[in-house]
């Protein structure tokens, strides 16, 4: 008995255990005879019931009712089952015997009442039930057009048990090998068939029948071939399978192949989808299977699960829709992606990089927004004192008239000023509303915490980027994947489609532009000599212009010392006048001087950035000192009103009610009461001031220098007498680093600015969000793309470690102003505070138990804390080592891979080439092999001939190997091209020397299956077929 | 995209099919009328009508290779480009789209005419030449200057994004 077949039997156990419980056992047997394949009834399939009684017995022999065959094994314990299915096993093998001589009727048409019948006679035997209805008819069917037949074998039955154990054990082995012989041809037979189908011009239909045709001629010489080796073996008589009469047994052997076709079969339905066929084809084969499954497996009982699958597919169907649907969502819930994808489309994806990073920043400030809006300024409306119930939280009476005259409000000077957007409106209460709300450290938890969550994010996401720089892209194929995937199907849509026949226009553009940077190759010494110059003179530039800021700014700090008033407009405005024409004019000379170096544009615009960025920090340091001398002159000023203070609340007091000092104080309109400078809310003012006429300068450029440009461009151009759109006036392109660096610098303000002015981040949030809006407008209607579109980095780390930089220089000054300047003593949440952090100090005391102030200031020691940043600073150094290595380590690979890959290229158009050759070597002994070919009709013919050819073709390689060798890789070449890289290598024209085959692999209009292996005569699995086999 | 329908049964393909020429095709397919669509028809479709590649996609799919189709054609065409169709199936036809000439290799002048649909002309020759000799180079495996089919799967096997890209949806 082969494997395959007990395994069938093991599995048919499961429901003969279950059954076993109800009292009855059966089995569904299905064979197949050969007899019945020419007949095309692929299947005989037949019942044995045991019924298990409780009485003690012998395992028996039913009573042969009419329609079954019923054995009847008497047992008591289910265990012993197993035991009996061994039996069961001979028994089948016999039954398999029986059948052979059976003529088989065809079932396809059956009556109901027939059928119902049937089903009346089974149910008193069996409760297994209707799933199997069909196959029980079909069985007995069968079974009343052979009742003789059974007779006469069941008398022989015990002897015959004897034999078919000692076959199934000697010769299980060589039957494997037979088996596998079989399939292997009747695969073989199979793609030549559907290669014949293709042939056929027409292909529709007709194809099935011939196939069938052909294939049952060769089926039946193949299973009486094997049929004849059984019979040798057995030493029994039988004849062959071709006279209906005779007995024939039906092997295990052939049940497993009967099992075998029909997972065969099973696969061409799963896999039918996958053939390049007409539908009709499909249609046809599909039926064809499906009948043939349905057949062998409803006998089997395996139909069963057929509802189960298909709710199943339909699940599955349904969750990928879903999934589909929620990726949809998830798309349409990005904002703005597909005004950006549409800019990337036409500008490509170095522009759409900014609106990228323009969108990262909103984000950040949304969440920025969000602490400040909700922890600080939110409470502060609900909870703290309303407006004019303080005198920080009333305008002073000499502003009252101006208060709410909008160049005021404008200014943020006025009723804003003394608003909840600035840190001077806050009180100092410790605790605010029913909620008791500690709004001081609210607020200075806020301001920390702003910080704290952009270095993190900022930090984040650099690391992040810095990991999918390091995974890095295949790039073998990259031309060709543009060329073949890059166009969406699913577009059904004009404008889309539009879009994408921009985007793939600049995706060419960009790799077009890549390609030809790898490709240039110049005179290295004058590119490095024009590096140099270029860095120097941009050197040059920022040095010069940095010194002229330190001079402009020492000139205005001795101004401002002697006092403004004894100068002009032009002094005053010194400063700021030379700052702005800094940030003109040397943009532009960088931008020339970067034309010497002839760098890629993406490395150009790093370079770009770079500059303006330390030209910029000159601006920044400007700001910063001016800023400084104003905190220093508001300091000075308090101390005289302080001073001023006690002498006004002395006359207050002496003025009104001097004999009654312990009346309660008089009320005095806040309005009145004198007030200190409040510097923190001057710094707010300013910082506010500039975000917004930086967003005025931004907008105003646009407008002007963007879209006045191209409408005069575009409508003056039919009037001029030059051209003006390629001429000199020409559209402007999108200056992707000066918006960048806006961005940055902007970004840099709101973090020095947010702790004084609690406002500044919802400002910059309605900033960053008309800029969206404005800018993609802009963009699309006034600019042209770059000259050169290229392709931005993936990751803009570049940005980021800009974003970083200043987010380190912007929280300096924050820092500083917290820890060592004193605040007002009239303003803002830390008022009668010697520095502001003391509101931590403060809370410890006061809301936590004293031990944790114990621990705390042991944990603040500097014993503890030394240490603890020694240990950070080791373990920093160990990871950023191991990092490098590891870096190291990835670079060698890939360099590996990449030199692998390349190597393997070459070989394989090496060998490609020989290949050629060679075939025009055997091109000529080409005839001579054929006719040997012809010659041989046995077995060791062909084998010798194939063998002379392989050797043949093995001198003819090393023959081109030879050449190879004084040129290209060398003795790799060729000792690998009888490697394992030979087997890889498909050299497709060997092909012409083999026998004619019929529409082999590797052949137009076969349907693609291995595309690696096809072809290839030398390592196929097939090529040791035995065609003379056959003959 | 979001809102259509992503599986198709056949009974709705035919009716699609059927709307586009509903006096020429018949309501019941019962006796196998012999109907053809003109590509006129099939290339207007929603679906196609911004496709490059409609007439290609027509050509091969139909069994005269003019584009006309019958509704067995018309079903194959989708049945290849759904979801569900496997990537070695799709390849072969993707395949099939791209050689023009029928010659059952993709070759130079193939790639021209593709880069040029793909980007209406905006690429200059020099370019497109540049274009095409690059992706001979890359994908071409026996050096003989064109892609054959095992090239072209090769290639496209390792494409991330193919299989997300030659679908239609209905």
């Amino acid at each position: 008995m082969s494997y395959r077949c007990m395994q069938h039997i093991f599995l048919e156990m499961s429901v003969f255990v279950i059954d076993a419980l109800n009292g009855n056992v059966m089995i569904f047997v299905k064979c197949r005879s050969s007899y019945c394949q020419q007949q095309k009834h692929n299947m005989i399939s037949f019942i044995v019931v045991i019924e298990v009684d409780n009485e003690e017995g012998s395992a028996a022999e039913s009573e042969d009712d009419d329609s079954k065959i019923a054995t009847v094994y008497h047992t008591d314990n289910i265990n012993s089952v197993r035991v009996c299915v061994r039996e069961l096993l001979v028994l089948i093998h016999d039954i398999n015997f029986l059948f052979l001589s059976v003529p088989p009727t065809p079932h396809h048409d059956c009556e109901d009442e027939e059928e119902s019948e049937n089903e009346k006679k089974i149910t008193a035997k069996t409760r297994r039930g209707n799933a199997r209805g069909r196959a029980r008819k079909d069985s007995e069917e069968e079974e009343e057009m052979r009742t003789a037949g059974q007779r006469r074998q069941r008398n022989r039955r015990a002897q015959r048990k004897q034999a078919g154990n000692e076959d199934s054990d000697s010769d299980g082995e060589s039957r494997k090998n037979k088996k596998n012989r079989a399939n292997q041809i009747s695969k073989q037979q199979e793609p030549s068939e559907d290669g014949e189908d293709d042939n056929k011009g027409g292909r529709k239909g007709r194809g099935k029948n011939e196939t069938k045709q052909e294939k049952n001629p060769d089926e039946k010489g193949k299973k009486e071939k094997d049929n004849k080796k059984k019979k040798d073996k057995k030493k029994k008589v039988s004849s062959s399978s071709d006279s209906d009469s005779e007995e024939e047994p039906i092997t295990e052997e052939e049940l497993a192949k009967l099992k075998e076709e029909v997972e065969e079969k099973k696969k061409l339905i799963a896999t039918l989808r996958n053939k390049p066929w007409q539908m009709k084809k499909k249609l046809d084969v599909l039926k064809e299977a499906q009948l043939f499954v349905e057949k062998f497996e409803g006998a089997l009982g395996k139909g069963k699960g057929k509802k189960f699958y298909a709710y199943k597919v339909m699940m599955t169907k349904k969750w990928m829709k879903f999934q589909r649907d929620f990726e949809n969502f998830k798309t349409a819930c990005i904002p703005w992606e597909m005004k950006i994808k549409e800019i990337e489309s036409h500008f490509g994806s170095s522009v759409a990089s900014y609106f990228i990073f323009l969108r990262w920043m909103y984000g950040i400030n949304m969440i920025l927004f969000g602490l400040t809006f909700g922890l600080v300024m939110v409470p502060e409306v609900l909870m703290g004192k309303p407006y004019g119930t303080l005198p920080r939280k009333t305008v002073p009476r000499a502003e009252e008239r101006t208060a709410m005259n909008f160049a005021t409000l404008w200014d943020f000077s006025g009723l804003a000023q003394y608003s909840v957007l600035f840190y001077g409106y806050y009180n100092n209460q410790r605790t605010i509303g029913w909620l008791k709300f500690r709004m001081p450290l609210s607020y200075f938890l806020v301001g920390v915490g702003t910080i704290a969550y952009s270095y993190m994010v900022v930090i984040r996401t650099m690391a992040r980027n810095a990991n999918e720089e390091g995974g890095g892209d295949d790039t073998s194929f990259n031309f060709s994947w543009k060329m073949f995937t890059s166009w969406d199907y699913l577009i059904g849509n004009p404008e889309t489609a539009d879009n994408k026949f921009a985007s793939i226009t600049t995706s060419f553009k960009e790799a077009i532009v890549e390609e030809q940077e790898n490709r240039k190759e110049e005179n290295i010494h004058l590119t490095r000599f024009l590096r140099v110059l270029a860095n120097f003179l941009a050197l040059c530039t920022l040095a010069g212009s940095g010194y002229l800021i330190y001079f402009v700014v020492r000139r205005s700090q001795k101004f401002a010392l002697e006092g403004l008033d004894n100068y002009g407009w032009w002094e005053r405005n010194e400063v700021n006048m030379v700052m702005s024409l800094l940030g003109m004019f040397c943009p532009t000379l960088f931008d020339v001087i970067s034309s010497l170096e002839n760098y890629h544009p993406r490395i150009a615009l790093r370079w770009q950035l770079g500059r303006i960025f330390a030209l910029f920090l000159g601006n920044l340091y400007t700001f910063i000192i001016a800023l400084m001398d104003e905190i220093n002159l508001k300091l000075e000023e308090e101390k005289i009103v302080k001073y001023n203070m006690t002498i006004w609340e002395a006359s207050l007091y002496n003025g009104t009610i001097p004999e009654n000092a312990t009346a309660p104080p008089i009320q005095v309109d806040p309005a009145d009461v004198p007030r200190g400078p409040c510097w923190e809310t001057m710094v707010g003012q300013e910082f506010v001031r500039l975000t917004i006429s930086d967003t005025m300068t931004t907008y105003i450029t646009i407008i002007i220098g963007d879209f006045l440009r191209a409408v005069f461009v575009r409508f003056f151009n039919y009037c001029w007498c030059w051209d003006l759109e390629y001429g000199f006036p020409s559209y402007s392109e999108f200056d992707i680093s000066g918006n960048v660096l806006g961005l940055i610098f902007n970004q840099g303000m709101i973090w020095m600015g947010s702790f004084y002015a609690p406002g500044l981040p919802a400002i910059n949030m309605l900033r960053l969000h008309t800029s969206m809006y404005l800018q993609c407008w802009a963009v699309m209607c006034c600019n042209v793309p770059h000259e050169r579109v290229f392709k931005a980095s993936r990751s803009n780390n570049f940005y980021m470690a800009m974003l970083l930089f200043i987010l380190f220089l912007s929280t300096l000054p924050a820092v500083y102003t917290i820890v060592s300047i004193p605040p007002s003593f009239d303003c803002g949440p830390f008022s009668g505070k010697t520095r502001m952090f003391e509101v931590i100090s403060e809370t410890l005391e006061n809301d936590f138990p004293s031990w944790f102030g114990k621990v705390f200031s042991y944990a603040s020691n500097p014993g503890l804390i030394l240490p603890f940043i020694l240990l950070m600073v080791l373990s920093i150094y160990y990871l950023n080592a191991t990092s490098k290595s590891y870096k190291e380590a990835n670079l060698d690979l890939k360099k590996k891979l990449q030199s692998q890959a390349e190597e393997n290229k070459k070989r394989n158009k090496q060998k490609a080439q020989q290949a050629r050759e060679m075939e025009e070597n055997s091109l000529e002994t080409k005839p001579k092999q054929q006719g040997s070919k012809q010659d041989s009709a046995a077995d060791q013919g062909t084998q010798k001939g194939r063998g002379d050819k392989e050797n043949k073709k093995k001198t003819s390689h090393q023959q081109e190997g030879s050449p190879s060798q004084q040129h290209g890789p060398g003795p790799n070449a060729h000792y690998t091209s009888h490697g394992r890289g030979g087997s890889l290598a498909p050299p497709p024209h060997i092909a012409v020397t083999q026998p004619p085959v019929p529409r082999g692999y590797g052949m137009p209009g076969y349907p693609p299956r291995n595309p690696r292996f096809e072809g290839f005569p030398g390592g196929h699995p097939r090529m040791p077929r035995g065609t003379p086999n056959y003959r | 995209m979001g809102n259509k329908q992503t599986i198709f049964t056949p009974e709705q393909l035919f009716y699609r099919y059927r709307d586009l020429a509903p006096q020429l095709v018949p309501l019941s397919y019962i006796d196998k009328p012999d109907v053809k669509l003109p590509y006129e028809l099939i290339g207007s479709m929603a679906e196609l009508k911004d496709n490059p590649f409609r007439q290609r996609i027509a050509e091969v799919f139909s069994e005269d290779g003019e584009g006309n189709m019958t509704l067995d054609d018309f079903l194959d065409m989708f049945s290849v480009l759904s979801e569900m169709a496997p990537r070695d199936l799709k390849a072969y036809y993707a395949f099939k789209i791209y050689d023009f000439n029928n010659d059952d290799y993709i070759c130079k002048s193939d790639l021209e005419k593709t880069v040029n649909k793909l980007t209406r002309n905006e690429l200059t020759p020099e370019e497109v030449c540049l274009v095409c000799d690059k992706v001979i180079d890359e994908a071409d495996q026996d050096n003989d200057g064109r892609l054959s089919v095992e090239d072209f799967q090769h290639m496209i096997a390792r494409a991330p994004d193919f299989l997300s890209t030659f679908h239609i949806r209905i």
